[in-house]
């Protein structure tokens, strides 16, 4: 019920800061959301909707980070291999012996 | 799509699973409070790809599936009625009442019909001023911005013919009564992302520090999930009880403002019951009392009804985590999404039918 996917703003219409409507691009299904809640949102946004309202705007930069997150694990790993010492990384790993 | 697929990616997945098995030393039970996260991790099989000493409880995060049997038998009585229209989301309409459901009302010739947004409900009422219309508001604090728009939309234009039956439940309210409970085996949260999107992670601070539980912001993808497991496990085995935010991409610390105003404006805080669990204080939202005159309890005098819920259905066990689904007697035979017993085997995010879809029997755990 909570289900709430991302798209991207491809047009807007109205001002009025609450009935803002826009367009969204659901991987090719275009449905209305109102962008009440997100009065920062501009077209080529991507939001997050759910039950016809964008909840909030997608941090482009902050969703990177879940394989910036993978690519300190792999060096870590590849660090680990090599020299055979741990914490060498620049990533605190405080799970490590 | 974007945003969804590469959270998918079957090679980043591994090396999640790969690094939390790393790094477990000892044995930990999990919850993830969101139906949505349950219906995920049962469909993409991730409590399969977790060391086996990971265990992960499924927890009350499915609004359909803890709406009180009171607030079906009164959403049914209003749906009855021949001067109503009474609007719905989908997932809503085969929860069992006490005797029968909103599309057994539905095919007797009462109209009900679904609705995608709640403005959609609105939208209705002013095409139908000879009708009364009323909106069945339930969800999470996801759902509430939703409503407390068209509440202040219909009174911004004076609308008369429409209410609503409000039955929004709040999550840290649900998380404490879980904490709180007896026999609580749960040492880490992966709080709701959606949720969170809209109310921020500030009120988790003092749940975490009181209970010395690890909670983390995660969303709803394979990968979200595994990252969520991934920093609740990092901090268990050092000690730590933090509040750590997986979903950074949607969530921000304090939420969505201008949501949150508005909700303050039409809702207030108000003991709600929870099917299977039973009555837990301010863990609902209910109208303030200047919007009284858009509370369809009041205006169908359905307020004073009162029902016990069938005992034959586990699904309060379910919800705190005490039973899997299969461990339900009724679990398949008597029970089935066809000819659902309880409200988890209605709601795809419900955990019963999230295991009867995906997992029939318990699988045995390959890794
Ligand atoms: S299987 Fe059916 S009866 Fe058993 S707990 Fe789940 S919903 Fe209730």
């Amino acid at each position: 019920m909570c289900l709430a996917i991302p798209g991207k703003i491809t047009s807007i219409a109205g001002d009025d800061s609450l009935t803002r409507v826009g367009k969204i691009d659901f991987g090719g299904v275009l449905k209305e959301a109102s962008l009440a809640y997100v009065p920062e949102a501009v077209v080529g946004d991507y939001v997050i909707v759910h039950v016809g309202f964008a909840l909030s705007r997608v941090d482009e930069e902050e969703a990177q980070k879940v394989f910036e997150y993978l690519r300190e694990m792999e060096d870590l790993a590849d660090l680990e291999s090599s020299h055979s010492s741990a914490g060498a990384s620049g990533r605190p790993n405080p799970a490590s012996p | 799509m974007k945003f969804i697929d590469e959270y998918r990616d079957s090679t980043a997945t591994k090396r999640y699973a790969q690094e939390i098995a790393r790094i477990t030393t000892r044995p930990w039970t999990l919850m993830e409070v969101c139906g949505g996260q349950t219906h995920a991790i049962i469909k993409f099989g991730i409590d399969e790809l977790l060391p086996k000493k990971i265990e992960l409880i499924h927890g009350p995060g499915c609004p359909v599936c803890v709406t009180p049997v009171e607030i079906i038998d009164k959403a049914l009585e209003i749906a009855s009625r021949p001067e109503v229209i009474f609007c719905s989301f989908g997932d809503m309409l085969r929860v069992p009442g006490s005797q029968t459901d909103l599309l057994a009302v539905k095919a007797r010739g009462g109209d009900v019909r679904i609705v995608y947004s709640p403005l959609d409900a609105v939208k209705l009422a002013e095409a139908n001023p000879q009708r009364q219309v009323v909106f069945f508001a339930v969800g999470f604090e996801t759902t509430a911005p939703a409503t407390a728009m068209t509440v202040y939309q219909a009174s911004q234009k004076g609308l008369k013919n429409f209410s609503l039956l409000v039955s929004h439940v709040l999550v840290p309210p649900a998380i404490e009564a879980v904490l709180g409970s007896e026999g609580c085996r749960v040492q880490a949260f992966l709080a709701a992302g959606h949720v969170c999107a809209v109310m921020g992670y500030e009120e988790y601070f003092p749940i975490a520090a009181r209970y010395r539980v690890p909670i983390v912001v995660t969303g709803f993808e394979p990968l979200d999930i595994l990252q969520g497991v991934l920093m609740c496990i990092e901090q268990l085995e050092i000690g730590r009880a933090e509040v750590q935010n997986q979903y950074s991409r949607s969530v921000r610390q304090s939420g969505n403002r201008p949501a949150r105003e508005l909700m303050a404006r039409v809702f207030q805080v108000v003991p709600r019951k929870w099917r299977g669990v039973g009555e837990i204080p301010m863990s609902g939202l209910g109208l303030r009392h200047e919007y009284d005159g858009f509370d369809a309890e009041h205006r169908f005098g359905v307020a004073e009804i009162r029902v016990e819920e069938s005992s034959e259905c586990r699904s309060g066990l379910v919800l705190q985590g005490k039973i899997k689904p299969h461990e339900c007697p009724a679990f398949g035979t008597r029970c089935t999404p066809e000819h659902p017993l309880g409200a988890t085997m209605v709601s795809s995010e419900g955990a019963c039918a999230a295991y009867y879809r995906y997992r029939r029997s318990p699988k045995p755990v390959t890794s």
